[in-house]
């Protein structure tokens, strides 16, 4: 497992989670359950589906300071509402690629899919987005100063 | 005046006549001309006399599909929000549809909109409509007293000036990129149907922004945006955009502040394209809306683009085929999924 203590004076990210309620939000609940270590840089919003997230509350999370934006819904065939991930990827598919040509760093935006049963994936995901986040740096782009 | 218009003018204004006096619809939706040259008005023939003030030209640039549902809703008996719709039919509107529009009408009737059966479409197979900003960056900005269009040019006069200019040259880029030039719903049409176009580079645009690294993307963007005066116009000019509240005038939550600071201008764009995604026909009304000539129409055309890629569709080509960001396939590509490449990665 990787060093997860922050060093003092190091830069760590804001990164803000999307989790949805049946699969991720569980799966967190379980790296946590299982003392998987992962870094502290995640702050987690419960949602019902990945579904429910809109590109409209991922620039807004960038807007609001966000370093990175992690989406994660359960695994395509086990969502609860039956479909609601597999809308949300079309979406999420649109949206990555669109904000890559407007020059946002596809890094930024990342998106998962996480069962309940699957702690260790999620320390696992939330160590390689705050790497990569942390490879960018902190984001410049939407931010808005208030 | 171009043989080709008048020919359809003259049609059109007798189709018109005809639906309004048999009472087979209560208003006709075309144009007509305005008091300034080059700019076409939305005009409403609500009786038989009105249909001879409809006119056809190149400069109809605005979708007119953006019209129908309040046009609609303004003969509906009035009702409460919740308030179920009167029982029999209701009175029917005309319309006259080219391609993009058509498909426009499309969207709105999967998305609830309107209903077909309360349209008379009236089809005209398009040749491309003239970009007013383009023919002025021609003539140097100087006045413009009238317009004449031949059937292939545009004989522009001003105070001391008369130049005859090549129509194609001043087309809008999104027609001159169209490749579905005819109405793909209709119930009368006018002239022949044209067939699909051939065009192998109609992305072109987008390629060009595609191919600059991250940075140089951002550049790019910013600086197209950057004479945004947030009017809104060409969010009011899309028939996409329905909503009694819009994202923009939200205030709790506020996802677009109202400045024109470049993160605002930045985020406005970016939101008000991407609801556009999937549903954009590419109409180009958005960009002949702009006060300040900003060509946000790459943005959708973007989408258009990957929609197209990842999933085979194009916005309303028909009736029957949901639009696709309200459809999916269980084998849609999500290679872009972290945990399905990290997968990738380890084999």
């Amino acid at each position: 497992m990787n060093d997860t203590t922050i060093k003092k004076g190091e830069w760590e990210p804001k990164i803000i989670a999307f989790l949805c309620n049946w699969c991720s939000y569980a799966g967190a609940d379980l790296a946590g359950v299982s003392r998987y270590q992962y870094p502290p840089s995640l702050r987690i919003v419960r949602v019902p589906c990945s579904g429910r997230v809109s590109a409209n509350m991922i620039i807004d999370a960038l807007r609001s300071g966000a370093d990175g934006v992690l989406v994660s819904g359960c695994h395509p065939g086990d969502c609860h509402y039956i479909s609601g991930n597999y809308y949300a990827r079309r979406r999420f598919a649109i949206l990555k690629k669109f904000l890559e040509f407007v020059g946002i760093e596809p890094d930024r935006v990342n998106f998962s899919w996480i069962s309940a049963s699957e702690g260790e994936q999620f320390a696992q995901v939330a160590t390689e987005v705050t790497e990569r986040v942390k490879k960018l740096g902190p984001a410049r782009h939407l931010v808005k100063e208030f | 005046m171009s043989t080709m218009n008048q020919k359809i003018t003259e049609e059109l204004r007798q189709k018109a006549r005809q639906l309004l006096e048999s009472g087979q619809v209560a208003a006709f939706l075309g144009y007509t001309s305005g008091s300034v040259p080059m700019v076409m008005r939305p005009f409403v023939a609500r009786n038989p006399e009105d249909a001879d003030r409809l006119e056809w030209n190149s400069f109809c640039v605005l979708n007119l599909a953006n019209y129908l549902p309040a046009l609609l809703k303004s003969f509906e008996p009035p009702r409460r929000p919740n308030e179920p719709p009167p029982e029999g039919p209701l009175p029917k509107v005309g319309v006259v549809a080219t391609g993009c529009w058509s498909r426009n009408m499309v969207v709105q009737v999967q998305e609830n909109q309107v209903q077909r059966e309360r349209l008379v479409i009236v089809g005209v197979s398009s040749r491309g409509m003239v970009d007013k900003k383009k023919v002025l960056r021609i003539i140097e900005n100087r006045d413009v007293n009238s317009v004449d269009e031949q059937d292939n040019t545009l004989v522009v006069k001003g105070p001391g000036f008369e130049e005859e200019i090549n129509r194609w040259d001043v087309v809008r880029d999104n027609c001159k990129t169209c490749i579905h030039p005819d109405p793909v719903i209709f119930d009368d049409m006018i002239g022949e149907l044209h067939g699909d176009r051939q065009i192998p580079d109609r992305f072109r645009q987008v390629e060009e922004v595609e191919a600059l690294s991250p940075e140089d993307r951002w550049k790019w963007f910013t600086s197209e945006i950057e004479s945004c005066i947030r009017c809104y116009a060409c969010r009011n000019a899309c028939p996409l955009c329905y909503c009694p509240t819009c994202f923009v005038d939200d205030s709790r939550p506020q996802w677009v502040g109202k400045s024109i600071e470049p993160v605002d201008t930045a985020i406005f764009h970016i939101l008000r394209a991407y609801h556009c995604a999937g549903r954009c026909t590419d109409c180009g009304s958005c960009e002949s809306a702009c006060p300040m000539g900003i060509r946000m129409r790459i943005l959708t055309k973007k989408l258009q683009k990957d929609v197209l890629e990842l999933y085979g569709a194009e916005a309303g080509m028909s009736i029957q085929e949901p639009l696709p960001l309200t459809t999916y396939k269980k084998d849609d590509p999500q290679d872009f999924i972290l945990t399905e490449s990290l997968k990738g990665e380890k084999k």
